[in-house]
């Protein structure tokens, strides 16, 4: 507490302060440890791995693990999946939020009331996972890439957080742009849109975390067309073929393996696969904290 | 504002209008309409291009006592309820005294790089923090077990992952690993809004730290504690699919398999999609009760409703 000052700080004080920073260093540690030891196992020969032991560093240092996903056109097609899904489902998710939000923004809106009760139980009313499996099935989505997208033009979450934000710019401006004569729709783009930049960017990496991260649409809606698969949902597949001892792993990379020397083990194709999946949050992240906190700054609990 | 008629509103408002009515539509398309397949769950229903929907056989509540009749489904429920509620109390006892503890640090800058570095665990994928978790607790070459051979605190190595006794408590920590640095940010939010002159009064009066954490601290940010049990007791249902799935295997299935597993399995794997939604809406019904329930409580104790 900045407080301290005015009181002697007591000898108990002092040792809790020592221990509670010992403590966060504990955590940091916690937090940090189980990457950089997947990355030491994903740098260290597989056949070497197996005898454990391995802490720090790698024994010996090996490319090898990486060479057998990055020589593999099925996880590149992935990636270009999963790079696709986001990038289209981040920008119509935060345009579309943010439209949503501008209507729902507008107080003297007669509908207003009604749509953000109607927005906001469907937070907590789903049909379910067989519903809406026909649904997607009567739109023609299942085994389409656009089940990535479509379910998720905006979220209701979103909405309310920029909203929120929204309604602490002065009304005035779109009051004396509407007495200009612009349209609602040049209010929104030309006005609100450039204002609520800090609060786009926070939804804009939420969504995208979120499309990269995600499996289950995969898993789901479009396990029978290999084109369609995400680096998550490979990620997966290799995640339950190391699980299991003696398990076929996914065909392609036993494949590959047979008659070369490059010899991997399941868990060692694991780790690698683990620091390529994580490694663009992991770029990211560092530049983006600030924005990926702020929102829930904004947004606050309630919705 | 001066009085008009409803349809001079609507000319006023026609432009907003129509903005707002894809989003109606597209709400209503994936949100709404699919809830009509809740009646599936009194059918037996059968896939067949020839049958149509309304001409599949009726069958009441049958599959609702085929649901809690048999053995499978009860315990898939208590699977669930043990989860989720393991998860719930680790939640919250890590989050607040994580943000206590936070709030103690008198190092701005070592206070965030300590934020920053909680929170990225949030933003990894499920899978990569099963992988991750897999990595450390791997009974042949995993960290966790050498590093307690090493200080002699086992005598042979623990099979984390093949233990029933244990899967819960791994579910429930990696989850603490995942979101206790995010789950603090409101807490710390909260905390930033008391009163500091409570805490020059508690110096005068001779407190410390304890007591001030216990008689300010703890009571400033009683209502947002009661707000995110509410929203999260209504989610206890809600251990989902993800984690249970992706760490289960023979040796725990017994105690790995949730309401969403089950309805995974029985929908999309035997095609029983008619026992498959009923499960499915027991637990948005169940979840909607709880919901509801809490909202209730909160409004008795005189805490901001949620709803």
């Amino acid at each position: 507490m900045m407080n301290n000052k005015l009181v002697k700080r007591s000898f108990g004080s002092w040792l809790f302060d020592i221990g509670n920073i010992l403590f966060m260093v504990l955590i940091m540690f916690i937090m940090l440890y189980p990457f950089w030891n997947t990355m030491v196992v994903s740098f260290n020969d597989a056949r070497d791995s197996i005898r454990g032991g391995l802490y720090f560093w790698p024994r010996i240092i090996t490319i090898n693990n990486y060479a057998i996903i990055f020589n593999n056109e099925t996880l590149f097609t992935a990636f270009g999946v999963s790079v696709a899904r986001t990038v289209l489902t981040t920008i119509f998710n935060v345009l579309f939020s943010a439209m949503f939000a501008y209507v729902l923004s507008r107080k003297e809106f007669m509908f207003n009331k009604f749509l953000t009760v109607y927005m906001v139980l469907t937070m907590y009313i789903s049909a379910g996972l067989i519903p809406q499996y026909f649904l997607y099935k009567d739109l023609k989505l299942i085994n389409n890439f656009w089940v990535y997208v479509l379910p998720s033009l905006y979220g209701a979450f979103n909405v309310i957080v920029i909203r929120t934000y929204m309604n602490t710019l002065p009304d005035s401006l779109a009051e004396s742009a509407k007495i200009d004569g612009a349209n609602e729709m040049t209010i929104f783009f030309r006005i609100l849109l450039p204002l609520c930049t800090p609060v786009l960017a926070t939804v804009a990496l939420w969504v995208a975390v979120g499309s990269w991260n995600s499996w289950f649409d995969t898993f789901i809606f479009a396990p029978a067309r290999q084109n369609l698969s995400t680096l998550q949902y490979e990620m997966m597949k290799i995640l339950s073929s190391s699980m299991v001892q003696g398990s076929t792993q996914p065909d392609y990379l036993s494949m590959q393996q047979q008659g070369s020397s490059n010899m991997v083990t399941p868990n060692s194709l694991r780790a690698a696969m683990t620091v390529v999946t994580a490694m663009p949050i992991l770029i990211v992240y560092p530049f983006m904290q600030k924005y990926f906190v702020q929102g829930l700054h904004i947004g606050s609990v309630k919705g | 504002m001066k009085k008009h008629g409803l349809l001079y509103k609507i000319g006023k408002q026609k432009e907003l209008i129509f903005i707002a009515l894809p989003f109606f539509v597209y709400t209503f398309i994936f949100s709404y309409y699919p809830l009509w397949g809740w009646l599936m769950a009194f059918q037996n229903y059968r896939s067949s291009s020839i049958i149509k929907f309304w001409e599949q056989e009726w069958v009441g509540l049958q599959q609702f006592k085929t649901l809690f009749g048999g053995a499978e489904f009860p315990r898939v429920i208590r699977n669930t309820l043990g989860m989720g509620v393991i998860n719930l109390v680790l939640h919250f006892v890590s989050a607040i005294l994580f943000a206590l503890l936070l709030n103690e640090l008198f190092t701005r800058r070592f206070k965030r790089v300590v934020q920053t570095i909680s929170y990225l665990p949030h933003f990894l994928s499920m899978i990569i923090v099963v992988s991750l978790a897999q990595n450390m607790l791997s009974m042949e070459d995993g960290v966790i077990n050498q590093a307690l051979l090493a200080l002699g605190l086992v005598q042979e190595k623990v099979h984390f992952m093949g233990n029933p006794n244990y899967f819960w408590w791994i579910i429930g920590f990696t989850n603490v690993w995942k979101e206790m640095g995010w789950n603090t940010i409101i807490y710390l939010a909260s905390i930033t809004s008391i009163d500091p002159t409570l805490y020059e009064a508690a110096d005068i009066d001779g407190a410390n730290r304890l007591q001030k954490n216990m008689y300010i601290t703890l009571p400033g940010i009683k209502s947002t504690i009661v707000i995110l049990l509410i929203l999260n007791v209504g989610w206890v249902l809600n251990v989902g699919f993800e984690m249970p799935y992706l760490f289960r295997n023979g040796f725990v299935a017994d105690v790995a398999n949730t309401i969403d597993i089950y309805v995974v399995e029985k929908g999309m794997s035997r095609l029983n999609f008619s026992l498959a939604t009923a499960a499915g809406m027991f637990k948005t019904v169940v979840s909607i009760v709880l919901i509801g329930f809490c909202n209730w409580i909160a409004g008795r104790m005189g805490e901001e409703k949620l709803i």
